[in-house]
């Protein structure tokens, strides 16, 4: 290969809303390397970036032309009519003379040089761009009188197109490719000529950008941690927040304002919310662990007074924010929760479903019932019904109105305040959980049996009306809802027949749901399927326990061998008829060690299945492994003699039966 | 489409204005004391968006929930031609009323709408410059674009586009219209909406909006409106007659479709916000119920979308 250049392509436009940016950013490295693999043009490295105002991209070690590529078409052989060579030269725009000859065919051979990779780079531009998958774009300007001018997620200002240190051109909207671009939107608001690829960070960063999103995180990493410590306090980390404030900043500059120390009074999930969401601020924590009164803003510029107005003024905003934010805390707390409960009867749950408060009295039926009959234990029935009488109530309350994601938590909070049980406030508080994978598994019995009672209560009830999820919708959230039962149930080993309480079709939605919960755990799903197909399996945690131990015992060369003369033994079965009950009276010795092995096997297993040792059944089974194998090898199946042939198959019935009691071993794989 | 209006046409302006950097310095009262009073500020963006080929226009003599509902946004959004102009349209939310008790809320206020279309490709500069009219100094002061897309089911309306923060605080939002009325927006226009109140508290540093100098010779934003609040939120709250209230809307509803029989768009629009009005009080009135609510939204969306098309039909511009 000649020499190599390296690309650098500058998309800037307006602000790029941040959450879109790190996906935006990979695109641009993944699209441009699909076009440029179409021409046969591969870059040594390819790097892209993001800021606010611009996507960045460099190719790294580029050819300055695509290799050349020899073309062969093969034509008619010689002597063939003059019809089809002329139609073959037409084809190929060659003469005869022109065609190579090989064994007795003719040959069209079209020597391709190599293209300009500047062309290609100048082709591929407006087709990355046309072909962008931005979440949400749109049109602009003058152009956008025709709908199909080009969309963008925000008006596009400039392209910078550097292919060495020359110009790649292009135009897109009326935008221009060439060498200016301009720095930060306030330090530096003029244009900045860039020579090409390497200088473009250095230039950048002269004029108050920082390319690197990256970079940009690290700086307010570590500002927001000094400016903490400065203060003597903690800084409280967000990932989230990070690359929020890195997608608004392209020069940030993380600041420590304070607020008054009155408004510690707010729960601080409420304040750090109201910090968050609304403000995109940092929290800190004091030396002893609590919330700070004090926040970390990122502004996006060096100010002339070194922040000082900056700081004001956020301040003021938190004030206002956090001012709104104790009157409903105040307010709410005001009235009891038991008071809030009749406001419930006004909030539709579902057209087909009734109210929130017919959602609640269900509920609390259910969760009062659940510790009754100990199927959560150690819990008393009445703080079960009374948790789940509260747990709903704090959607009419000013907070959640205000903060949707503070539900239960703020339920929590109130019934604390008014004196309730802290098991009921503990449950009012986690009774959505677990939320999502990872979140915490509630473990206390009240908030056991509320959690449980909610999410049981939402899936039968949908069910029932036959709102079911189906392929990618499931708007009612049931699939997460089931993984949470699931959870719950297996985390907290709970032993619920779920048949007492939910349809045979609920049943089999958490056995699927079960297969896809355990699939990461490693458990196989024709497992699964094998101790579900037995029927009458609705207790999860034993369930379990029995697909475990058959996992483990199928994968030993006892279990492998067993599952080969099952399927063996299953076959024949299942193409022949016989008398049921036939005793051969001279058996071979293969036979009669078998029915031997089976005497033996039989009882064992069923014992140790009803005292749910699994492994033990296992073990049971594994006896048979050896008199199987024997058999097949030695003793014909299909005797002449229909009294031996029908006492050969009881024998294999039997066989197949005792493995049964474990699993269904038809619907095992491999 | 002035000619089927019986109206002078407006005049025709170029696309793109002048860009920030050449902006003459913003005017100013000699012998007046910094910062601007309210009325001031007011001004000042009225000269500061004349200068930049504005038509400057007065408020619609309606009530209504957001500058947006004016006509000179919502129908001039609509259609091919350029549309440039500013204004200040007085908004009513009955229910932000606080009786006159918290210094941020209030049911009447004000907010100031410039609509560019097509949008110009300095926008952004063009509006910072007007910040730097009123007297924000961006070597001291934070100015952010932070991602937030605009949707207005009454209007049948969505753009992209970003609420502005100065120092933390949301000073303007700033949309570019993709749909109104259902329709495409061919071209887009470029709209801001800026918060007077919040920005003049800012300005004037005032944690009261009744404290903020509402002229440069002791008057206060209280002097003026502070009464206004307390009985006006009385009246949305407490006294306003329900049942008229229904009346009301019906019969804005009713005269809205009478006029798009008669092919009368601009009537019909202002049907349209009479019902929305009608609607957000009856709704700090808090008789509507949860379920009737999305009915009425739709039945005001319906008359909005309706006004939309007839007009769209009328200039011959709809499909």
């Amino acid at each position: 290969m000649g020499s190599v250049t390296d690309f650098l392509l500058e998309l800037r436009s307006e602000e790029i809303p941040a959450r879109m940016q790190e996906k935006a950013r990979e695109d641009l490295a993944r699209l441009f390397a699909a076009e440029l693999d179409k021409a046969g043009l591969k870059a040594a490295e390819v790097v892209s970036y993001a800021t606010p105002r611009r996507l960045a991209l460099i190719l790294k070690g580029l050819p300055e032309q695509t290799a050349a590529v020899s073309e062969e078409t093969k034509g008619p052989r010689v002597g063939a009519p003059p019809q089809a060579l002329e139609g073959f030269l037409r084809k190929t725009g060659l003469t005869a003379d022109q065609l190579v000859e090989r064994d007795g065919v003719l040959f069209a051979i079209v020597d391709k040089p190599g293209r300009a990779t500047a062309d290609v780079l100048a082709a591929a531009i407006p087709a990355v761009i046309r072909a962008f998958p931005w979440p949400k774009s749109m049109r602009w300007g003058a152009p956008s009188l025709s709908t199909e001018s080009p969309r963008w997620v925000r008006p596009l200002q400039g392209i910078v197109a550097l292919f060495g240190s020359d110009v790649v051109p292009c135009e897109i909207a009326g935008v221009a490719s060439g060498a200016a671009t301009v720095g930060h939107r306030f330090h530096h608001p003029g244009v900045i000529t860039i020579g090409s690829a390497d200088d473009y960070f250095e230039k950048l960063r002269a004029c108050h950008v920082i390319v690197d999103g990256a970079e940009r995180r690290n700086i307010i990493a570590l500002g927001a941690k000094m400016a903490a410590q400065k203060a003597g306090l903690s800084l409280i980390e967000d990932e989230g927040l990070l690359f929020e404030n890195a997608g608004l900043t392209e020069w940030p500059m993380p600041l420590l304002g304070r607020f008054d120390e009155a408004f510690l009074a707010v729960p601080p999930e409420v304040i750090q919310l109201t910090a968050r969401v609304n403000q995109k601020y940092f929290v800190c924590r004091d030396a002893a662990g609590k919330l700070a009164n004090a926040f970390v803003c990122v502004a996006n510029i060096d100010a002339a007074d070194g922040g000082e107005k900056i700081v004001a003024g956020n301040q003021k905003v938190l004030a206002a924010r956090l001012s709104d934010a104790r009157f409903f805390y105040e307010t709410d707390l005001k009235v009891k929760l038991a008071d809030q409960v009749g406001k419930l009867e006004k909030i539709v749950f579902h057209e087909k479903l009734g109210t929130v408060a017919d959602k609640v009295a269900r509920v609390a039926k259910l969760a009062e019932w659940l510790a009754a009959e100990k199927i959560v234990p150690n819990c008393d029935p009445a703080l079960a019904r009374r948790a789940a009488e509260l747990a709903k109530a704090d959607l009419v309350t000013g907070m959640v109105g205000e903060f949707p994601e503070l539900q239960g938590l703020m339920g929590g909070y109130y019934a604390a305040a008014q004196g309730e049980d802290p098991a009921v406030a503990a449950a009012i508080r986690d009774h959505y959980k677990p939320v999502g994978q990872g979140d915490d598994v509630p473990t206390d019995p009240v908030t056991v049996a509320v959690a449980l009672a909610d999410k049981l209560d939402s899936i039968t009830q949908f069910f029932g009306v036959d709102l079911k999820p189906s392929g990618s919708k499931d708007p009612f959230a049931l699939r997460r809802s089931a993984l949470g039962v699931l959870a719950i149930l297996l985390d907290n080993g709970l032993r619920f027949p779920l048949l007492r309480s939910v349809s045979q079709e609920v049943l089999d939605f958490f056995a699927d749901r079960l297969k896809v919960q355990q699939r990461e755990a490693g458990v196989r799903h024709d497992l699964i399927d094998a101790v579900f197909a037995l029927g009458g399996e609705d207790d999860l945690v034993r369930l379990l326990a029995r697909v475990k131990a058959l996992q483990a015992f199928v994968t030993t060369e006892d279990g492998a061998n067993l599952l080969a003369g099952y399927k063996r033994a299953a076959n024949i079965l299942k193409k022949e008829e016989w008398e049921a009950g036939a005793v051969n009276p001279a058996p071979e010795p293969a036979e009669a060690a078998l029915a031997a092995a089976l005497d033996a096997a039989e009882p064992k297993a069923t014992a140790a299945i009803e005292a749910e040792q699994f492994e033990d059944a296992m073990a049971a089974l594994a006896i048979l492994r050896a008199p199987i194998d024997a058999f097949f090898d030695q003793v014909t199946v299909n005797d002449a003699d229909p009294a031996k042939r029908a006492a050969r198959l009881g024998l294999l019935a039997r066989m197949r039966d005792a493995v049964h009691k474990v699993a269904d071993f038809a619907k095992i794989e491999g | 489409m002035s000619e089927a209006r019986g109206q002078p046409p407006p005049p025709r302006l170029t696309p793109s204005a002048p860009c920030a950097k050449a902006l003459p310095k913003p005017h100013r009262v000699t012998n007046l004391s910094e910062p601007l009073s309210f009325q001031r500020m007011i001004l000042t963006l009225h000269d500061y968006w004349s200068t930049r080929g504005c038509l400057i226009l007065q408020p619609y003599d309606m009530r209504m929930g957001a500058g947006t509902f004016h006509p000179a946004t919502t129908l001039r959004a609509l259609g091919p031609e350029s549309w440039n102009a500013a204004f200040v349209q007085p908004c009513r939310r009955p229910t932000d009323g606080r009786y006159g008790e918290n210094p941020n809320r209030l049911q009447h206020y004000y907010q100031y709408q410039v609509i560019l279309k097509p949008s110009p490709p300095d926008l952004q500069e063009l509006y910072l410059g007007s910040l730097a009219a009123i007297g924000i100094d961006f070597t001291k002061h934070d100015i952010r674009f932070v991602e937030d897309d605009w949707e207005s089911p009454t209007l049948g309306a969505w753009g992209l586009g970003w609420e502005v923060w100065c120092d933390g605080m949301e000073v303007t939002q700033f949309t570019y219209f993709q749909q109104m009325g259902g329709y495409d927006c061919k071209p887009v226009a470029g709209e801001l909406t800026y918060g007077l109140e919040r920005l003049a508290m800012y300005i004037q540093n005032k944690d009261s909006v009744y404290d903020l100098a509402f002229n440069d010779a002791g008057v206060t934003y209280g002097d003026v409106f502070l009464e206004n609040e307390r009985e006006m939120s009385k009246w949305n709250f407490e006294i306003a007659d329900t049942d008229a209230l229904f009346d009301l809307f019906r019969k804005a509803a009713a005269e809205c479709e009478r006029s798009l029989e008669a092919k009368l768009p601009i009537p019909a629009y202002e049907q349209a916000i009479e019902a929305s009005h009608i609607f957000n009080l009856l709704n700090a009135r808090g008789v509507i119920s949860v379920a009737e609510r999305q009915a009425y939204i739709g039945r005001v969306r319906d008359l909005a979308k309706g006004a939309c098309t007839a007009w769209m039909e009328k200039n011959g511009w709809a499909a």
